[in-house]
């Protein structure tokens, strides 16, 4: 054969040879928002937190008691009480803690929020993730971080004033079995103040099934302030927090299931617990504003 | 010997490009590629059979060839392209049939790969941020398309529950974006201004057409039993896919949004199926780490599919629709394939 002429391989042309891109180090990401994977923006984050902060500060004038029983560092749940017709519970003790301990906290809240149009955007990137166990179980045992759940569910906010500061079921006692898979602590906190900022008259069932809400409450608040400030503004109820000791469970994690017996037997036990600090709680207050 | 292999939708764009890609694969003997219409691209060696849309002669097919691959490339999930009857007979009836010739008694067939889709999952306020293989849908399919490839899943489940000795490998593959696919998505992103739904900026999750096509080879190379989700890393929400496209945003309400996106449909501008106002609505993340733990290595993030479609769209833009590289032209390669003017090494 000639020497100095272009061999072609008989049977290897016409392929579509793809160019070598560039093979190591992390892949390009042209990413332009803060945005990320739970939808949080800190950047609306920090907003949230500078106007809240005076809130938290002036109105409810939040205080803490046993902060150092929440742990520094690995995940943890934490549950509490709920109240308030539109609770006011679950941002005050996200923002204290953000505050005082400087960790964030992941708020699982029920779904019907990401349903409604820019209030659903808002508090998915102000920091909202949706109530579902695959979300607990990344974020607790995978991103080791804190989690607050409420286990009354929307039972505890749609209680009326009469009912106060008195505990509902505790769900099926699904919070207990998403901490024993993630093998993490359960960290109580009793909040007081909340049921008194925007208690619940009564409830207007045929309203609640017109709408599609899980409960439809009638307010002092939107009675005082009209039907649509009567959405945002609390009473000024004195806030008081206190943590209890966290609850560890000697078993294994990351399995399918978990003796039901013993998930609600836990359950339980932190129910009464958490009803003994609240009541407890309100035997030394002297006065709702005040504290 | 080497593999033999059967691909499914050689018509299609998904069928064409793996049968292209896998034609490279020196290991691979035979490809035969089924169809109703002829294939789109060039191809060197596959050879193509026509057969209609529910493959009612492919046990005949697979018995002649003794293939020992099935790539199910042709699983319709863009339900704006055709009825839904057609979608049915295609998904569900044509999967049925394949798999009825693929369990035929003495059958060649050792390993199938699927092409299915993230719309399994669906798509609801009431989602994960991330779903596992394992993590059931939360709300129950109410389009077609969903119903019909759940169908087909199901089938599938059987299938390999009936016969182990032969690997199924289910691949979800997020939605499409690439510099050449054209899904409902990237038509509304070439839009003057991309729709989005008023008050809402869900979470999207993307997968590049080249990583596409480099899974589907993957999963011919390697023994994956079971099921896997395919995405780019990450998600990111549809203002920023827009921004990164370079789009303003048009909105669309958020009540009565399937009457408010119908006249863009009739306007031939983009139609907007029921499965993509849910996914434009509350956005869906598919966790992609089992692939990954696999062995694959995605060469896209989720951002960085958006931005190669994006660049694809812009020199098409400038361009015109004629792809400006050099491809493929079927005279010169034969020439150099078959001329004796060539000078081959022997």
């Amino acid at each position: 054969m000639a020497s100095g002429k272009r061999v072609i391989e008989g049977d290897r042309t016409g392929t579509l040879v793809h160019l070598p891109r560039q093979a190591e180090g992390p892949l390009d990401d042209p990413r332009r928002s803060d945005v990320d994977e739970w939808g949080r923006s800190e950047r609306v984050r920090k907003l949230a937190r500078r106007l809240y902060g005076p809130i938290y500060r002036r109105w409810f004038r939040a205080e803490w008691e046993g902060l150092e029983k929440m742990p520094a560092t690995g995940g943890a749940l934490l549950v509490a009480n709920h109240a308030a017709a539109i609770p006011s519970d679950a941002p005050v003790i996200m923002h204290g803690v953000e505050e005082e301990l400087g960790r964030p906290v992941y708020g699982l809240a029920d779904h019907l929020f990401k349903s409604l149009p820019v209030i659903g955007t808002l508090w998915s990137r102000a920091g909202g993730v949706a109530a579902h166990p695959e979300n607990a179980y990344r974020l607790l045992r995978e991103q080791e971080q804190l989690v607050l759940v409420f286990p009354e569910g929307d039972k505890g906010p749609g209680k009326t004033y009469g009912e106060r500061y008195r505990l509902n079921r505790f769900g099926r006692g699904g919070f207990v079995e998403i901490a024993m898979r993630a093998g993490v602590p359960i960290v109580p906190i009793a909040v007081v103040g909340a049921e008194e900022s925007m208690p619940v008259l009564f409830r207007v069932n045929w309203l609640a099934r017109a709408t599609g809400l899980p409960y439809f409450p009638i307010t002092p608040n939107a009675l005082m302030f009209g039907p649509l400030l009567g959405l945002v503004m609390y009473f000024p109820a004195k806030f008081k927090l206190q943590v209890l000791d966290p609850v560890q469970f000697d078993v294994p994690p990351g399995q399918e299931r978990y003796s039901k017996s013993r998930i609600m037997d836990e359950s339980e036990a932190i129910r009464v617990r958490l009803q003994e600090a609240l009541f407890e709680m309100l035997r030394t207050r002297n006065s709702i504003w005040f504290g | 010997m080497g593999r033999r292999v059967l691909v499914t939708g050689l018509g299609t764009f998904w069928g064409g490009r793996v049968a292209q890609a896998i034609e490279r694969d020196p290991d691979v003997d035979a490809i035969v590629g089924v169809d109703r219409f002829e294939p789109t691209v060039p191809l060197e060696r596959t050879e193509f059979v026509r057969a209609d849309q529910s493959y009612s002669i492919l046990a005949r097919i697979v018995q002649a060839t003794e293939v020992d691959t099935i790539l199910h490339t042709f699983l319709v999930v863009d339900s704006t392209r055709m009825s839904a009857r057609t979608m049915h007979e295609i998904n569900v009836i044509g999967t049925m049939n394949l798999l009825a010739a693929a369990s035929a008694p003495e059958t060649s067939v050792r390993h199938i790969v699927v092409k299915s889709s993230s719309l399994v999952y669906g798509a609801s306020f009431q989602d994960p941020a991330w779903f596992r293989e394992e993590t059931p849908r939360t709300k129950p399919p109410s389009t077609l398309v969903e119903r019909s490839l759940l169908e087909v899943e199901e089938y599938l489940r059987d299938f390999a529950e009936d016969n182990p000795h032969v690997t199924v490998t289910l691949l979800r593959f997020a939605n499409v974006l690439g510099t050449d696919i054209r899904t409902p998505i990237s038509k509304a992103l070439e839009l003057p201004a991309a729709p989005h739904i008023l008050g809402f900026d869900p979470l999207v999750q993307f997968v590049e057409e080249d990583d596409v096509i480099r899974c589907i080879e993957f999963a011919l190379g390697h023994e994956l039993p079971g099921i896997y989700n395919v995405a780019g890393d990450g998600r990111l929400p549809w203002s920023e896919v827009a921004a990164i496209c370079g789009k303003r945003r048009w909105p669309l309400s958020p009540v009565f949004t399937g009457y408010a996106a119908a006249p863009l449909g009739r306007l031939g501008l983009v139609d907007l199926p029921p499965e993509l106002l849910d996914l434009f609505r509350y956005g869906r993340g598919i966790d992609n780490r089992r692939l990954k733990r696999a062995g694959f290595e995605y060469r896209f993030t989720s951002a960085g599919a958006v931005e190669s479609f994006a660049n694809a769209m812009r020199l098409r833009r400038t361009v015109g629709d004629d792809q400006p590289s050099y491809r493929y032209e079927r005279d010169v390669e034969a020439f150099f394939k078959h001329s004796p003017a060539v000078v081959r090494s022997e």
